[in-house]
């Protein structure tokens, strides 16, 4: 066998390993997805999603769980889409190229790298015990808002990156500031971008767990939240505190919560990549 | 142009036909080159003349959507049979680019790439290729003493030279150049055409140019694309002194292009 | 408005100094308790016991030993998948297996520590006889699994980057694919695969949920990855889920550990941010 003959087995031997590592992870997804489908599909029911935690696992519902993520979602959203818009505009428009943007780059690449039990701690001093809100569905919020912030914020500069400079001197030359600028013709022309980025941030809130537990997520709870204040638990958690339990029964429970978790995760992040791919074929510059 | 012997031929292109997707970038184009000959491809950019030159050694095969009908044959055999092994036929035709790529290695190890993924290990054949190759390009006296160092820090023509030092150590005995001097200053662009002209002896060379008066100075034939058809093919002073077509003519006196 | 904007960037900076200000003023009364020297060389970890001991040692080298079986899967995956991707696969394969690979990444971790505690341990235990039910390799290999996308992405990146022109140059020589994509592409692409490594590993060190359900919460001085560990994130839930007193020692152990971690990815995150940065100015 000639050394060429050798190499040319080695590139097609490589091309089948690279294959096998490719659906390897794709086959794992499927494995996974299949064995909580199987497991959990059963207890899916109207009971399931209006029922109460309960100690016997027959019973035992996710209700306040949904409306504590609903809740949580939405106080995270109301705090962190608007600081984080007005922050990403700051970085990208104003604060280019000097000391200052420098610093503040270092620091959000930072941040970005924090893991997010770092900021349960960070939201369990500040919020939970200075700011005494207690383990309030605002202090979990707050805390959320402040782990999602550097997400926002890196999108929406994407997305204002993304508009060509064209575009900002037309307007200037029409005599428009700044700001002008900014409002009617650069966050108009980035909006789909930026909305993509929010997406992915909140599907990403919803998920989290780590932070939650260390802010007083509740484990066990038997009312649904009314406002802000109150205490509350999110479906992670429910799911975390059912693995917890020593009755079989309850994994049962713990895989239907996964499985209403995956479907909310999978249509947020299926809306993000529709209206990334949306907005990437109709604005082409 | 006098009529080649089969012997004669080096490269020989029949009725080749190119596509990407659904567009035709070479309509039934026939040429015979000779060995140990520069010939140059000119034409306005898009005509087809760089697509035409990576079929000599199938560097089309990895473009998406690549499709020819006709046969390329080199020293008699057509390339594009599923017998013939493309990294073998690629190491028989030696090519540079137009933009110098020296890989971000040293200079020793750019030269000695070549040797190197055939699986040689003998240390001083590899040296002595080295020195031999980078003689050839007249490239030696300027890097002899440091050829440690890395290929990015030489400058543009010498990057190019080392790109030919480095295609020159497999022995080759075709050179393929796709516009080798676009992107070089005008004294590194005389060197590299003195390169070509001494290199005529030993290889058969083959260069696409968008300049004409570089085609004039260094080729002994001449082949003038236009939209994917092989307009004029002759001997370069018949081509610039006298065409037979007047597209050529139009071309060459700088009408159009 | 530049005001306005200004100070929700501030925000920003703000949340950093709380971090740092958190951390270190409540670590800084554990230190008074406890030397740092203890803290770092005392090889046991036993904050709840009669004879408290607070030794660091036992749960870095738990989250170390499932760091590094997660990363011994994820780096040489994710960067073969990475050179698949980008030498080898067709275009169209590329565009559509690139985002289903990162549903990997978009799943929720504690539902991946639910996967490795109820079937990759039980799956396991039918080959490893002494592998206990909480135990470092299962959650291991399943945050590797979590990873991969995260490598494989972020390589495929750079390795796309690399100018065309040095790949045809490759080619023009008569290498293979593999030779082009080892001999030439992987070294001009060096630096984004190493950041891509950086990230993954930092991503690994502070992972929460996967080792809190699958690895258990006993701190354990040891490289068996067959036995029960614990992290330092996973102490930190355990002990924030628990009815600990506030201001008690117990309570600052949180916070000393937290320190550790965040110092850890402070390191790995500042490393790869150098090295980007010096990447970019390379390429523009």
């Amino acid at each position: 066998m000639t050394s060429a003959d050798k190499n040319r087995i080695k590139d097609k031997a490589f091309e089948y390993v690279g294959m096998a590592c490719t659906f390897f992870g794709l086959f794992m997804l499927v494995i996974f997805l299949g064995d909580i489908l199987m497991t959990g599909i059963e207890k899916i029911d109207m009971d399931f999603l209006s029922n109460f935690p309960s100690s016997r696992a027959r019973k035992a519902g996710i209700y306040p769980a949904w409306t504590g993520t609903l809740w949580i979602l939405g106080l995270t959203a109301i705090i962190a889409i608007p600081i984080g818009i007005a922050a990403g505009i700051y970085f990208e428009e104003y604060a280019k190229k000097s000391k200052m943007a420098n610093f503040l780059e270092i620091n959000l690449a930072n941040l970005a790298g924090v893991p997010s039990i770092i900021y349960g701690l960070l939201g369990l001093q500040i919020f939970v015990r200075t700011l005494n809100f207690g383990t309030s569905l605002l202090s979990g919020a707050c805390t959320l808002a402040l782990l999602i912030l550097p997400v926002i914020i890196v999108s929406t500069r994407e997305a204002l990156k993304a508009v060509p400079d064209s575009i900002r001197q037309a307007s200037y030359g029409m005599g428009a500031n700044t700001w002008q600028t900014i409002w009617h013709q650069v966050l108009p022309a980035s909006a789909g971008g930026i909305i993509t980025g929010i997406i992915l941030a909140i599907s990403r809130a919803i998920g989290e767990t780590a932070p939650l537990i260390v802010v007083g997520a509740a484990t066990f709870i038997t009312n649904v939240p009314d406002s802000p204040m109150s205490d509350y638990t999110v479906l992670p958690m429910q799911i975390y505190s059912w693995i917890g339990m020593p009755d079989k029964e309850f994994a049962k429970s713990a895989a239907a919560g996964i499985i209403v978790l995956l479907l909310i995760t999978f249509v947020l992040n299926g809306i993000a990549v529709f209206l990334r791919n949306r907005w990437q074929k109709k604005v082409k510059w | 142009m006098e009529k080649l012997s089969i012997k004669e031929k080096k490269l020989e292109a029949i009725n080749l036909n190119v596509f990407y997707g659904a567009k035709q970038v070479l309509k039934d184009v026939n040429i015979a080159i000779k060995a140990n000959t520069v010939t140059a491809f000119i034409g306005p950019s898009g005509c087809g003349k760089s697509t035409f030159l990576r079929t000599f050694n199938r560097m089309n095969d990895y473009v998406e959507g690549f499709r020819k009908e006709g046969d390329i044959i080199v020293d008699g055999k057509d390339i594009y049979q599923k017998m013939i092994r493309v990294e073998e036929l690629r190491k028989k035709i030696g090519m540079v680019f137009q933009k110098p790529n020296p890989f971000p290695k040293s200079i020793f190890e750019n030269v000695a790439y070549g040797l190197k993924i055939q699986g040689i290990k003998n240390k001083k054949l590899i040296e002595e290729t080295v020195e031999k190759s980078l003689k050839q390009s007249a490239l030696w006296d300027e890097v002899k003493d440091d050829l440690k160092k890395s290929a990015l820090s030489l400058s543009g023509g010498q990057q190019q030279r080392l790109c030919i030092a480095r295609a020159l150590a497999l022995e080759p005995s075709i050179l393929l150049m796709d516009e080798p001097a676009s992107a070089l200053d005008p004294i590194s662009t005389a060197k590299i055409e003195d390169l070509i002209w001494e290199l005529k002896q030993k290889y058969t060379i083959v260069i696409v140019t968008h300049n004409m008066q570089q085609a004039g100075r260094i080729s002994d034939n001449t082949a003038f694309f236009y939209m994917g058809d092989l307009v004029e093919y002759d001997e370069t002073k018949k081509i610039f002194t006298n065409p037979e077509k007047e597209r050529t003519q139009n071309y060459i006196t700088g009408r159009f292009g | 408005m530049k005001r306005v904007l200004m100070i929700c960037a501030i925000i920003t900076v703000l949340t950093t100094v709380g971090i740092v200000w958190v951390l270190f003023s409540e670590s800084y009364t554990f230190f008074q308790h406890v030397s740092i020297w203890d803290f770092l060389t005392d090889t046991e970890w036993s904050p709840l016991s009669t004879n408290k001991h607070f030794g660091i040692l036992p749960l870095l080298s738990g989250t170390l030993l499932v760091t590094a079986i997660s990363m011994s899967i994820a780096v040489p995956m994710g960067i073969i998948i990475a050179i698949y991707l980008s030498e080898y696969a067709p275009k169209k394969f590329r565009y559509y297996i690139k985002p289903l690979l990162e549903i990997l990444a978009s799943i929720p971790t504690v539902v991946y520590g639910f996967f490795a505690l109820t079937v990759v341990t039980p799956f396991l235990q039918n080959y490893i006889p002494n592998l206990a039910g909480f135990n470092a390799l299962s959650a291991g290999l399943v945050m590797g699994i979590m990873i991969i996308p995260m490598i494989s992405s972020l390589s495929e990146d750079a390795l796309y980057a690399v100018p065309k022109s040095l790949r045809e140059g490759a080619y023009g020589m008569g290498s293979t694919r593999l030779q082009t994509s080892f001999n030439v592409i992987l070294p001009a692409a060096s630096s984004g695969i190493i950041v891509s490594i950086i990230l993954a590993f930092a991503r690994a060190v502070g992972e929460t949920m996967i080792v809190t359900v699958a690895a258990g919460n006993m701190a354990n001085l040891t490289a068996d990855p067959r036995e029960t560990v614990a992290t330092i994130t996973a102490f930190i839930v355990n002990m924030s889920s628990g009815d600990v007193q506030q201001d008690s020692i117990e309570y600052q152990t949180i916070f000393a550990a937290g320190v550790t971690l965040f110092v850890f990815t402070f390191i790995l995150n500042s490393v790869s941010f150098y090295i980007k940065k010096r990447f970019q100015e390379k390429y523009d």
